[in-house]
């Protein structure tokens, strides 16, 4: 209605009004200029709280239905194993921590405190090497800067298990078959790219006359990166730790084939935790409850990060 | 330094070259070269350790795929020319690995698409305990994979006491249908394990699409009396367009180089052995360097073809994110 009116002024009005903001104030003003009670608003109103129960009713069914094996392995971890493993499901039955008990009598602190190493070692070593990679991708770009960030995600496509051979064998060469730093070097250039392209676009949105401005006022590279970058970039850099430390924590296959009983990673210390016969379901349970705590605590605590992460930092 | 200063802010922007039409070219091409190699310095170190560790490996593999190598049988190793390929071709084994990774990949990516897309709008709007519901939703993706696949497998799947046939008791008494899941549809006992865990991750990526949207031009649709489907269709669809081309193909390369579930739920056994666990099998259990490694090889160059592909959208999709 007024909208093409409206849409006028603000174009030649603010010049700095986005379109949503544009379009924010036409419907603001339609909506005054509208008479009140109209017939479709009023169809609506009435329709929407019944609808709206229903919507908000499904979207929890969805949560609660997804989150549900989870709540069952949690449960099941606190029952005793004659309980744990009954049909129909004993829901009610006396807790306990018996699994637990079970899983830390197995000797899981080698292979956490493995996993713990190669997990946040890596994500140092990403870091540490990502971040100039990324300032010379976008703040100081080379030439054909896409050229190499499209190289880096095309590492991230070639299957790591077709690599995997040749590392094997080199690494039996060396002696370094079981050794925690394979797997550290490795992870880390499994995580390298998500985290190139995550903070390339991070430090993409570093603006550029801040930084001119800097260098006019003489300010060193420490300080710029301090009081420039460093803002802007801390959040990408959070999010990729966050990613690049569940990737790590969660990795198997590498693991499986080039560590053995020294340098086994919590994943792998799992698969072999279901080798006994007889009732193992509450232990089993609890031992996989434990290796997720550190990924879920994480992943909860930064979960705007998680999405920044998972996306590499494509989605905000 | 400082003559870089003008392009600094302009990552998209080619590099002054200022030779022509400076009166001391020479000069000007030295420091033009040194102001490149400064560039190039920060890169230089990760640029060589993805070269090192994710480059070289595959042209070992490329090899040792030309040898006929058995660790079992060390003094026949030699040049095998293309005998590992042809094995790999015309092994039904093979064949099969292949079809079953499509089918994983292509079955998990699209369901938890759509799933995904469809409990996104669902979270897409106010309502009570809205934080909760999402916070539930991500809780498979939080789950350590194997561990996972060891909850289905044993608490779900299991047929005499898993949940699903537990529940299944609960509903139609002591008679109720008791499948084993996993023997019955091994296949689909892993895609439904796998889309547990990969919905929230496309229902993250699509909800933040949904809400970068401009809600106020759906207001205004809504107003001028278009319908719910009408704004979905011509309004919501074509704005998430980027985000499910971002969320399936960033979800294709986790899927299809997934080897935890198959590995966990059923050791490849059941016809259910994809291109991963079938490359781990033939080198860690049966030794066959030669012949792992040309199914490598294969694998390499089925990934190039569908990777370019993907490339090529994911640059598209990049790049209209640049300012």
């Amino acid at each position: 209605m007024s909208a093409t009116s409206d849409g006028t002024v603000n174009e030649t009005g603010v010049l700095s009004a986005t379109r949503a903001d544009g379009i924010r104030r036409q419907w603001k003003d339609g909506a005054e200029i509208a008479p009140a009670g109209r017939e479709p608003q009023a169809v609506n109103h009435a329709r929407e709280p019944r609808s709206h129960v229903l919507l908000t009713l499904a979207a929890w069914m969805c949560g609660l239905l997804f989150a549900l094996p989870v709540a069952w392995m949690i449960l099941t971890s606190f029952h005793k194993e004659e309980d744990a493993a009954t049909n129909p499901p004993s829901l009610f039955a006396p807790l306990g921590v018996d699994g637990y008990r079970a899983f830390f009598d197995a000797g899981p602190w080698p292979p956490l405190l493995n996993s713990l190493t190669a997990s946040v070692l890596s994500t140092i070593l990403v870091l540490l090497l990502a971040f100039p990679a990324a300032y010379a991708l976008s703040i100081r770009p080379v030439k054909k800067w896409t050229d190499v960030l499209f190289f880096f995600l095309s590492t991230k496509m070639l299957p790591i298990v077709a690599g995997i051979l040749p590392i094997y064998l080199f690494a039996q060469k060396v002696n370094l078959l079981d050794n925690i730093w394979l797997l550290i070097v490795l992870y880390t250039s499994m995580n390298l790219p998500i985290a190139v392209w995550m903070l390339r676009s991070f430090l993409a949105e570093v603006p550029a006359e801040m930084l001119e401005a800097a260098q006019v006022d003489g300010a060193s590279l420490i300080t710029t990166l301090r009081k420039v970058i460093a803002p802007v970039v801390m959040p990408g850099i959070a999010a990729a730790a966050l990613i690049c430390f569940i990737f790590s924590w969660n990795e198997l296959l590498l693991a499986r084939v080039l560590t053995g009983t020294v340098a086994g990673t919590a994943p792998v210390f799992l698969t072999g935790f279901v080798t006994s016969q007889g009732l193992f379901l509450a232990k089993v349970c609890a031992a996989s409850f434990v290796v997720s705590l550190p990924v879920l605590a994480a992943g909860f605590a930064a979960q705007d990060k998680l999405v920044q992460g998972l996306s590499m930092g494509a989605v905000r | 330094m400082s003559a870089d200063a003008t392009t600094s802010g302009m990552p998209g922007g080619p590099v002054a070259q200022s030779g022509a039409g400076s009166p001391v070219p020479e000069r000007n091409t030295r420091l033009a070269r040194a102001g490149d190699w400064s560039r190039r310095a920060p890169l230089l170190p990760a640029l060589i350790f993805v070269i090192v560790l994710a480059q070289l490996p595959f042209i070992a593999t490329l090899v040792v795929s030309f040898m006929n190598w058995n660790a079992y049988y060390p003094d026949e190793r030699g040049f095998a020319g293309f005998d590992n390929f042809v094995r790999v071709f015309t092994d039904s084994n093979t064949r099969s690995a292949v079809i079953v990774t499509i089918l994983l990949t292509v079955l998990v990516v699209g369901i938890s698409l759509v799933l995904g897309l469809a409990i996104a709008l669902l979270l897409d709007r106010k309502f009570v305990g809205r934080g909760i519901v999402r916070t539930l939703m991500i809780t498979p993706f939080l789950v350590v994979p194997v561990a996972a696949a060891l909850l289905w497998k044993h608490a779900l799947y299991n047929p005499e006491y898993g949940l699903l046939n537990g529940a299944l008791t609960w509903v139609f008494g002591d008679d109720a249908p008791q499948p084993d899941w996993i023997s019955n549809n091994p296949l689909i006992s892993i895609v439904v394990a796998l889309v547990w865990q990969w919905t929230p991750f496309m229902m993250l990526i699509l909800l933040a699409g949904l809400q970068s949207r401009p809600l106020d031009v759906v207001e205004a649709a809504r107003i001028d009396g278009a319908s719910a489907w009408q704004i979905f269709r011509s309004m919501t669809l074509p704005h998430m367009r980027q985000y499910i081309e971002l969320s399936a193909l960033l979800g294709a390369i986790y899927v299809v180089q997934n080897f935890d579930h198959v590995f966990t739920i059923t050791s490849g056994g059941l016809g259910t052995a994809n291109l991963p666990y079938f490359i781990y099998q033939t080198f860690y259990t049966a030794q066959d360097y030669g012949r792992a490694s040309a199914a490598g090889v294969v694998v390499v160059i089925g990934t190039i073809i569908i990777a370019t592909a993907a490339l090529r959208t994911a640059f598209s999709l990049f790049t209209e994110e640049e300012r």
